[in-house]
């Protein structure tokens, strides 16, 4: 076992993934921090960034949908330990996009924000899909764990939502029309059947009773 | 049932690093796909191209506006060249090695005297000038680079266009061996480009054979393209090998592929957005703060009468 995990996770378990999880999550921030330090995002830095924390909640956002999936098949129950902290960082990147495109792309200029963001569908649609992972890191928490109880869990069905607008904003703003968003795209819509299978047996099982209320 | 010997039970320890190592390699494999788009890492040696740039010269150091040049390293290692690669900072590197000697220009159609050009004697017959113009590009960001070239005007009055002839169609290399992005079947190859005539043979349309006091680098259209500075960038048709005079508008490889977002006289207008860039600002390359995009390029003064009557925002 890691030697720090008793530190970071009590009960031991899974530390040493726990801070894998969060150095791989962070360290394309490191490279592009180190790029950017040394100059190394080529012409257009500021694009660059764009691109680059773009993709990453993109890839983090599909590591998050597909926890529960894995965590259904026998033995990988404890994948959705991962969730969570997934979620948060897809977030995280989402966030930085979002202020690298009003701040340091717009330069926080509200005039030519307001026209790019309402007259350019792949920006609208990219600001709503910030705007629904929101509500998920806001409610991220043990303490509106308990507060929301069952609600939270269909709450944070938005994520697939979020995932869907975040495919659309790639597949819009691709002036080349590449199959890369379709791809990303037919990989949540798998997640998504997965669940909705998963959703649509566990009504069919509790119509008797309505005492259910875990996740299988 | 058989019993399960405790000797085939596997041990805590060895079942927990087995889940440890899957997780691991997953995640791994993941680190690897994320960190995919950070092929700098691997570039990190210098390339023959810094020559270019190390000994690059102009005679001037700003446009008539005052805005200073840009660096050469940035016009000439981001650069939307399809051919090689859909990546701005890729075709420097994939063009390396483009042969661009011997090269002839056909120029025929509507002319009365067609004639195939070798580029070497354009150079000799029509002497370089520098011209040093703004650049636009329709993705929202700008340069500013010394040319080295000679009016198209000069080349399509050898020629003789008939009265018959409107409109000057271009066409590049098409050639897949060389040019790996014209494997890619979503664009319909070679590019083509057009002018109105009037357009062609106006003095600050332009056919560069060079830029930075330099033999136009590959990645920037060797060995010979058009500036239109006064148009978005995709306009500026690379490594010309045929130029037809022709009555009918011609349809660009731009305008083919999306005709609602790229027309055919493609102006620089702010007035006529565009769904995925801005067109009311721009980003000149080397700069942090956005700049307003101007009319015409801020060439309205020289050009705008081209246009008189028409109505710019349905004729994009």
């Amino acid at each position: 076992m890691f030697p720090l995990s008793p530190i970071l996770s009590p009960k031991g378990q899974g530390g040493g993934l726990r801070i894998l999880t969060h150095v791989l999550a962070l360290s394309p921030l490191a490279v592009l921090a180190w790029d950017f330090a040394r100059g190394d995002l080529g012409a257009n830095p500021i694009r660059e960034v764009q691109f680059r924390t773009g993709k990453y909640t993109l890839v983090l956002l599909v590591l998050t949908l597909s926890c529960t999936p894995l965590s259904m098949l026998p033995g990988l129950k404890w994948v959705a330990r991962f969730r969570r902290s997934l979620g948060l960082y897809a977030f995280a990147y989402a966030g930085l996009h979002f202020l690298n495109f009003i701040g340091l792309d717009y330069g926080f200029n509200l005039r030519l924000l307001r026209e790019d963001i309402f007259e350019k569908r792949y920006a609208f649609v990219g600001l709503a899909a910030f705007l629904s992972l929101l509500p998920l890191a806001v409610t991220s928490g043990s303490g509106w764990a308990r507060r929301l109880g069952k609600k939270r869990e269909q709450l944070h069905r938005l994520i697939y939502l979020a995932a869907i607008l975040t495919i659309v904003h790639f597949a819009w703003q691709d002036k080349a029309k590449t199959v890369e968003p379709l791809v990303y795209g037919g990989v949540v819509a798998g997640l998504l059947l997965v669940r909705v299978v998963g959703w649509v047996r566990r009504a069919a099982r509790g119509t008797g009773s309505q005492t259910s209320s875990k996740e299988p | 049932m058989d019993k399960i010997r405790s000797s085939e039970i596997t041990p805590e320890h060895i079942y927990l690093g087995r889940r440890q190592f899957l997780v691991g390699a997953g995640a791994l494999t993941a680190s690897l796909v994320f960190l995919g788009g950070c092929r700098r890492l691997s570039e990190l040696a210098p390339t023959p191209e810094a020559d270019f740039c190390g000994s690059a010269t102009a005679g001037a150091t700003s446009d008539e506006l005052g805005d200073p040049l840009s660096a050469c390293d940035a016009a000439t290692h981001y650069n939307n060249f399809y051919e090689f690669s859909l990546e701005k900072d890729d075709v420097a590197e994939l063009a390396r090695g483009f042969k661009t000697s011997p090269w002839t220009v056909q120029v025929g159609g509507l002319v009365n005297k067609p004639k195939t050009f070798d580029v070497d004697d354009l150079r000799r017959n029509f002497p370089p000038e520098e011209r040093v113009y703004r650049m636009r590009c329709v993705e929202a960001w700008s340069v500013v680079v010394p040319w080295l070239g000679f009016p198209l005007a000069k080349l399509l009055k050898e020629v003789e266009p008939t009265s018959k002839a409107k409109y000057v169609r271009f066409e590049s290399l098409h050639d897949p061996k060389q040019m790996p992005g014209q494997k890619d079947r979503s664009f319909q190859w070679p590019y083509i480009e057009g002018l109105r005539l009037d357009e062609a043979m106006h003095d600050l349309t332009l056919l560069a054979t060079g830029m930075y006091g330099k033999p136009m680098p590959p990645q920037n259209g060797a060995p010979i393209r058009l500036v239109v500075p006064w148009k978005y960038g995709f306009k500026n048709i690379k490594s010309i090998v045929k130029i037809d005079l022709v009555e009918e508008m011609p349809t660009s490889l731009w305008t083919a592929f999306a005709p609602q977002e790229y027309g055919f006289y493609a102006n620089v207008n702010p007035d006529v957005s565009h769904p995925r860039w801005s067109q009311s600002s721009e980003r000149r390359l080397g700069e942090r703060a956005r700049r307003e995009t101007i009319p015409f390029n801020g060439y309205a003064e020289k050009v705008a009468r081209l246009y008189e009557g028409m109505d710019l925002r349905t004729s994009y």
